[in-house]
């Protein structure tokens, strides 16, 4: 069937996906700027369209343990907040973890830290991608660069967080949420009526009830299961990686850029080059697994490296330990709400690196 | 005239006066001896068993000393954190409408971490149980004191007994339930006599009953004893409950259903 065209904001193309995705459940609480998602899903009456669920929790913290009961039905089951919101999910998000539980997580994402700006930034990157919650574990992280990425990562988001059985972040921006843009939207799917064989649906006539748990008081099986979620992510590093190039393979000067900073950059890259200096963009799309060996295999070929973020240099800690010291590694990066203008990425990459030779 | 009953007839059906629930698995209860948890789990078990509920039970177990219900007990679990049950109830429920779904916690976990949790479940009218095993103290971090520790008592962190005028007044929150819409059927019970285990068991049984007509949320308190946290014998935990717990927290039905009389 033919995809269907709308000029959508990011956070309503969100909505329109999961609902055409057939997801099955939304739990969210009101946050600026994301209100839109739970917003949509009311006004199109999600429950009429799909038999998707969708229900207004007292706060983050009860919508994030509603996705976790839903999510441990093996059903597909998502929230959405922003900074200061994720920041509540995070003792849910650290269960899921643990009881290895599939959900999509979308935090579009605004200055901070404390209740900060309702403007977008990058500033939970570091939240997003180095766990977040207590204990040891990752979420598998995608970073929208555009509103047709917004659409495409509810699917993307939930194939992978069931494949895992894992939960997955979407790291959106205020930016990529609010901004208007043709989209292609899928048709839709039926929800799927079949269940997953862990899943906590009533005992039926299965031989051994199903547990739903991220508890272990022995230390050794508790350590066995924390192996097994490194052996986990490393599967997850080696086959999961997405990045886009652009302009790459001929570059002196690397940018490595995730979405509204990657947008930038784009048009910084072709700046710079409209002015001889040979620039090229790494967008990484997921930001765990993190696209490591390509930025360490184009770090061999540039003479530097400027990571731009949202944020005043969360990201350049990896990009740094992908380039490993190879090249010299800079950030820039615009605070509080504020997006950094192309030009004003090309003078930093000019003052970096190219007026000192 | 003396009667005697020899092994013949003690073994036939009909003098049966206690067997174990089949949905209960031979894990040993991680519960003390003489705790009022031990005698809830069993009522639960049964009342699933007899309603004949088990296939379409999705239970969930809180932070506490309840929290390795889920093992002892052959039906689907979910584990929460800690105060998040009635949540994590209200996500199943509402993806499984027609699944029988409860909760069962602490005074701790639903009284004070999990307040909000509890009273917005409640006021949304959620179809669930939720068992609620009100001890006065927060029994598995070792006894400290907890919303519901009466005037006086003393525990870990109350050594003096609770002063109300600097840590506050109990949480009677099963009287806030019954207060809001959403709520069903609220009643308070305790486990600590034969008489009160079947009154127990019978509010339960109404409460199970209840969920499948989807009019609302059904809340059982049930006042027990903990014998390790309060530093006492079983026997005297009982007898401390009844004097000083059972005045504070009146057993009895809070909420009925409108023009069903439920007195006992
Ligand atoms: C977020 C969090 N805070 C604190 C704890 C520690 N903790 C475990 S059980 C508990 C209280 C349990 O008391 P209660 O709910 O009354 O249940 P009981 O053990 O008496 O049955 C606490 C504070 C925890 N596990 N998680
Ligand atoms: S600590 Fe108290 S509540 Fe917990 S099992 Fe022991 S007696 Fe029961």
């Amino acid at each position: 069937m033919e995809r269907e065209l709308k000029l959508m904001k990011g956070n309503e193309a969100m909505a329109e996906a999961a609902i055409r995705a057939g997801v099955d459940g939304y739990f969210g609480y009101p946050i600026t700027p994301q209100s839109e998602i739970m917003e949509y899903l009311m006004k199109t009456d999600s429950f009429s369209r799909s038999g998707m669920v969708t229900l207004q929790a007292e706060s983050e913290i009860a919508a994030i343990n509603m996705v976790y009961g839903g999510a441990g039905c093996g059903k597909k089951v998502m929230t959405s907040s922003s900074s200061p919101g994720i920041s509540l999910k995070q003792e849910g998000i650290s269960y899921m973890a643990g009881a290895e539980l599939p959900c999509l997580i979308v935090n579009v994402a605004r200055g901070g830290p404390g209740l900060g700006t309702i403007q977008p930034a990058q500033a939970d990157y570091f939240q997003s991608v180095k766990g977040g919650g207590h204990g040891d574990y990752h979420l598998m992280v995608l970073a929208p660069a555009s509103v047709q990425e917004m659409a495409d990562f509810v699917e993307l988001g939930f194939d992978l967080a069931f494949k895992y059985r894992n939960p997955v972040l979407v790291l959106s921006d205020g930016a990529i949420g609010q901004m208007m843009e043709k989209v292609y939207l899928n048709p839709q799917k039926p929800r799927s009526p079949e269940t997953e064989p862990w899943a906590t649906v009533g005992k039926g006539s299965r031989a051994k009830s199903n547990i739903i748990t991220s508890v272990d008081l022995d230390p050794d099986s508790q350590e066995r299961f924390n192996l097994k979620l490194v052996e986990k992510y490393d599967l997850i590093k080696q086959h999961e990686v997405r990045f886009e190039e652009y302009l790459c393979t001929d570059a002196d000067y690397l940018f490595v850029a995730y979405g509204t900073s990657a947008r930038i950059c784009k048009k910084s890259v072709q700046i710079a080059r409209s002015i001889g200096i040979k620039a090229g963009l790494l967008r990484p799309i997921t930001l765990f697994p993190f696209p490591s060996a390509k930025i360490n295999e184009l770090a061999g070929r540039v003479k530097g490296i400027l990571s731009v973020e949202m944020s005043a240099g969360q990201m350049v800690e990896d990009v740094a330990l992908a380039v490993n010291g190879q090249k010299p590694v800079k950030h820039f990066g615009r605070m509080g709400g504020i997006v950094a203008t192309p030009e004003e990425v090309v003078e930093k990459l000019k003052i970096f690196f190219t007026e000192q030779n | 005239m003396e009667e005697t009953c020899n092994m013949q007839e003690i073994v036939k059906p009909e003098n049966l006066v206690y067997k174990k629930s089949s949905l209960l698995l031979d894990k040993t209860f991680t519960y003390c001896p003489g705790c009022g948890h031990g005698t809830v789990t069993r009522i639960l078990a049964e009342l699933i068993e007899e309603l004949g509920l088990q296939k379409q039970t999705v239970g969930v177990s809180p932070v506490g000393c309840s929290v390795l219900l889920y093992a002892f007990m052959d039906i689907d679990f979910q584990q929460a954190a800690h105060g998040r049950a009635p949540a994590v109830a209200t996500g199943i429920k509402r993806l499984l409408p027609d699944r029988f779904v409860f909760t069962y916690q602490g005074d701790g976990d639903l009284a004070a971490i999990g307040t909000s949790e509890t009273i917005h479940a409640c006021n949304r009218g959620e179809n669930i149980l939720i068992i609620y095993i009100n001890n006065g103290i927060y029994g598995m971090t070792g006894g400290q004191m907890a919303p519901t520790t009466i005037p006086g008592m003393k525990s870990s962190t109350s050594p003096r007994g609770r002063n109300v005028q600097t840590m506050g007044y109990p949480l009677k929150i099963t009287d806030i339930a019954a207060t809001l819409p959403g709520t069903y059927y609220v009643t308070r019970q305790s486990v600590h006599t034969p008489a009160a285990v079947r009154k127990t068991k019978k509010a339960m049984r109404r409460a199970m009953e209840y969920q499948s007509l989807n009019r609302g949320l059904c809340f059982i308190e049930i006042v027990s004893n903990c014998p390790s946290g309060w530093k006492m014998t079983p026997v005297e935990s009982i007898k401390w409950m009844e004097e000083n717990m059972l005045p504070y927290y009146p057993l009895g039905d809070l909420k009925t259903p409108a023009g069903e009389n439920t007195n006992q």
